[in-house]
């Protein structure tokens, strides 16, 4: 088989994999050796493809061969499709052409699993080797730690890599075990707890000795399947909150189920993909990690899922109008983030605008506010935006109206993108 | 028609253009439009400024004294598109001298948010080709091309020098028609009116080929998704991005056999970087 159609085969399968970032590790040029990772700390793109998402790496299978039968999943056992697998030099040598003429910021390496996780690992792990040693790669690399891999070989994966990530794909147990009855949670959790014990401890041996080698200096992420099963937002956001504290993860991904298989335990092959449902939970994310909110702030058992009209952010805000509306001149900076249609750039110009100007709302948008969507929360000197009219019973009415407009007019896809902060 | 009223016509360079802040304090004026270069046709006078290098020196010191930060937000300002540059970054620098630098605190002030806002944009054109550069291997010199609407060569420029440390690469603005030369730790930006690429090899072709294939093949067709795509990566930014052209694109651009050679002044382009067409 060539490597065109080998190309094919194994990006093909690897496609459904969200985590295309490649961002948090800061390596610079190095003498002798090809490549930095120093604007891979932004999340460089390289390209976007035809479904809108931010190529980054080379996004590929070792193998698509693989012994488990995860019934989500096109690469199982049972399913009759072509398989083929790199060799350890092929893709090495692949990743280092694609990097040289600026088409990727480095390599996504996951595999199927070939005899038994161990040995898909050692394979992983020599075209890595190669990698880095022969052809002194010194760009980004992200590995996938497969559950049941014995931690000796996680450890060298991780020496090896920037990276790591142990996909925890379906949300609960119960999802587990009737999709994936080859896996169990523990076995998810064994290497990412020893991932994170092993970066801690890199970080620790570096401060000491300067030449120590350096364990995934980017840390680790995971993957959830969103809409394989019945999972509410609020038990997804929940566990996303946990593993964020537990394990120190550095970004959880969703991936909106795409049916690849019919079972009568998955939706069936023509549900479209729940991306607006994705794009919420993004949203909700985001708000964790840069807003200061909670989980248990922004769902609630009575309120299990997000409206899918409003923003997560919104929707919070409409639920809490005894907070509103905030002074713009006075209010502080972690106040002014809860505000919708003010993000973290916003509200750091605002803190440094107001010292040395009198804001007017005019001056609001030049500072990055969305104003359409903030006007609803905010007083600037005291008064309202001239000529706005609402009330709470509209609120929610007038928000999705804005809302519409971002949204295409079949109203299925969303059309925000994953790093858009300005709400 | 008043004499008062003056155009100030300089050679389009950074420099040059704080010799029009020296000229405009010096004869006490206020120039009411600038022009590069160019000829210019005008009703009103015109005065020509001669690039000083002490002048310019001057000038900015005097700027930096103001406000380091001022000073900076000029010298980037100076290399985006936006319209009537110089009448705002004129404004701008009168304001530095007057009020000094507070008023920067202030994204939204009148005078700094035209300059805040082309250098955003700017920011945001060099952060996309940070990532859609192109290269191709031309005999074991890398070569691309590139299309901004802002002077970014500058901007691009250690960051490709460190990525791209051991190799030789040139990138071509064929906007601005700027060459920047990378070779052995040294680089250069030079002014070259055409440039044209040699054929690539067949080894370049297939790993186009490739690159094209996964490109193609990485995205889910139950989320295609032009409007999200358009917004991330404008089609203006498509026309030197391999993932987009014939794997032969050089080819099919000029019938005549392309003459990299040409363009750079003397048979090796300076820097040690031997012209891309001599090799192979
Ligand atoms: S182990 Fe991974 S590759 Fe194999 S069937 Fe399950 S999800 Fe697919």
């Amino acid at each position: 088989m060539d490597l065109l159609e080998k190309l094919t085969i194994l990006s093909d399968a690897a496609k459904y994999d969200a985590a295309c970032t490649s961002s948090g590790a800061k390596r610079s040029y190095q003498v002798g050796k090809i490549g930095n990772t120093s604007s891979s700390i932004a999340g460089c793109c390289h390209s976007f493809s035809a479904d809108g998402r931010c190529i980054t790496l080379l996004k590929v299978l070792m193998t698509n061969s693989c012994v488990y039968d995860c019934k989500y999943c096109v690469n199982r056992r049972s399913n009759e499709t072509k398989r083929a697998a790199f060799t350890p030099k092929e893709l090495a040598e692949l990743t280092i052409e694609f990097y040289r003429r600026n088409y990727i910021e480095g390599l996504f390496l996951s595999s199927g699993v070939l005899r038994n996780p161990d040995y898909t690992t050692e394979q992983m792990i020599r075209a890595l080797r190669i990698l880095r040693h022969d052809y002194a790669f010194n760009g980004y690399i992200h590995a996938k730690a497969i559950p049941g891999t014995s931690p000796e070989l996680v450890t060298e994966l991780g020496l090896l890599a920037d990276r790591l990530s142990v996909n925890v794909e379906l949300p609960s147990e119960a999802g587990l075990q009737s999709l994936a009855p080859d896996k169990t949670k523990a076995a998810i959790l064994r290497p990412m707890g020893q991932i994170r014990d092993s970066v801690v401890q890199s970080k620790a041996e570096l401060v000491k000795y300067r030449h120590a080698p350096s364990f995934a200096p980017a840390g680790q992420s995971t993957q959830l399947i969103v809409g394989a099963t019945a999972d509410s937002d609020r038990h997804i956001l929940h566990l996303t909150e946990s593993l964020y504290q537990r394990f120190r993860l550095k970004r959880v991904f969703y991936s909106a189920y795409v049916p690849v298989v019919e079972n009568t335990l998955l939706p069936s092959p023509d549900t479209k993909p729940p991306l607006l449902r994705e794009h919420r939970l993004y949203q909700a994310d985001w708000l964790l990690r840069f807003y200061g909110f909670r989980a248990e702030e922004l769902l609630t058992e009575e309120q299990p899922d997000f409206n899918p009209l409003i923003d997560p952010k919104c929707s919070w805000a409409i639920g809490h109008l005894e907070q509103f509306p905030v002074e713009i001149t006075t209010a502080d900076y972690e106040t002014l983030l809860r505000v919708p249609g003010i993000g973290p750039v916003g509200a750091k110009r605002i803190v440094s605008a107001r010292r040395v100007s009198h804001l007017r709302f005019e001056d609001l948008q030049k500072l990055g506010v969305v104003l359409k969507r903030a006007q609803f929360f905010i007083t600037c000197g005291g008064r309202i935006r001239s000529g706005l009219r609402f009330s709470a019973s509209t609120l929610v009415h007038q928000l999705e109206t804005i809302q519409r407009g971002e949204l295409p007019p079949d109203g299925t896809m969303a059309q925000l993108s994953l790093f858009d902060t300005a709400g | 028609m008043a004499w008062d009223e003056v155009i100030y016509q300089y050679d389009g360079s950074f420099e040059g253009f704080l010799c029009c802040i020296y000229e405009s304090y010096i004869n006490k004026e206020f120039p009411i439009a600038f022009s590069g270069d160019e000829e210019c046709f005008s009703l009103y006078a015109v005065r020509c400024v001669i690039t000083d290098a002490d002048h310019a020196r001057r000038v900015m010191r005097g700027l930096e004294n103001r406000s380091a930060s001022g000073a900076n937000v000029l010298r980037r300002a100076f290399l985006t598109c936006m319209e009537d540059k110089e009448a705002h970054l004129y404004a701008f620098a009168r304001k530095l001298f007057s009020q000094g630098g507070a008023f920067l605190k202030n994204q939204s002030d009148e005078v700094y948010h035209p300059l805040a806002k082309a250098i955003r944009h700017m920011n945001g054109e060099v952060e996309k080709l940070r990532g859609f550069v192109r290269f191709s291997d031309y005999g074991g010199v890398l070569g691309a091309e590139i299309e901004p609407k802002n002077r970014v060569l500058p901007l691009l420029r250690s960051h490709f020098c460190n990525r791209c440390a051991n190799e030789a690469f040139f990138i071509y603005d064929r906007t601005h028609k700027d060459l920047l030369l990378y070779s052995g730790g040294r680089s250069r930006i030079l002014r070259v009116d055409r440039l044209d690429l040699n054929l690539p090899g067949e080894e370049e072709v297939h790993y186009r080929a490739l690159w094209k294939r996964f490109y193609e093949t990485i995205a889910i067709k139950e989320r295609i998704n032009p409007r999200l795509q358009d917004t991330h990566m404008p089609k203006r930014y498509r026309n030197t991005m391999t993932e987009f052209l014939p794997a032969d694109h050089e080819c099919r651009k000029s019938a005549i056999p392309a003459k990299a050679a040409a363009a750079f002044p003397g048979s090796a382009a300076p820097g040690g970087i031997p012209a891309p067409g001599t090799l192979r």
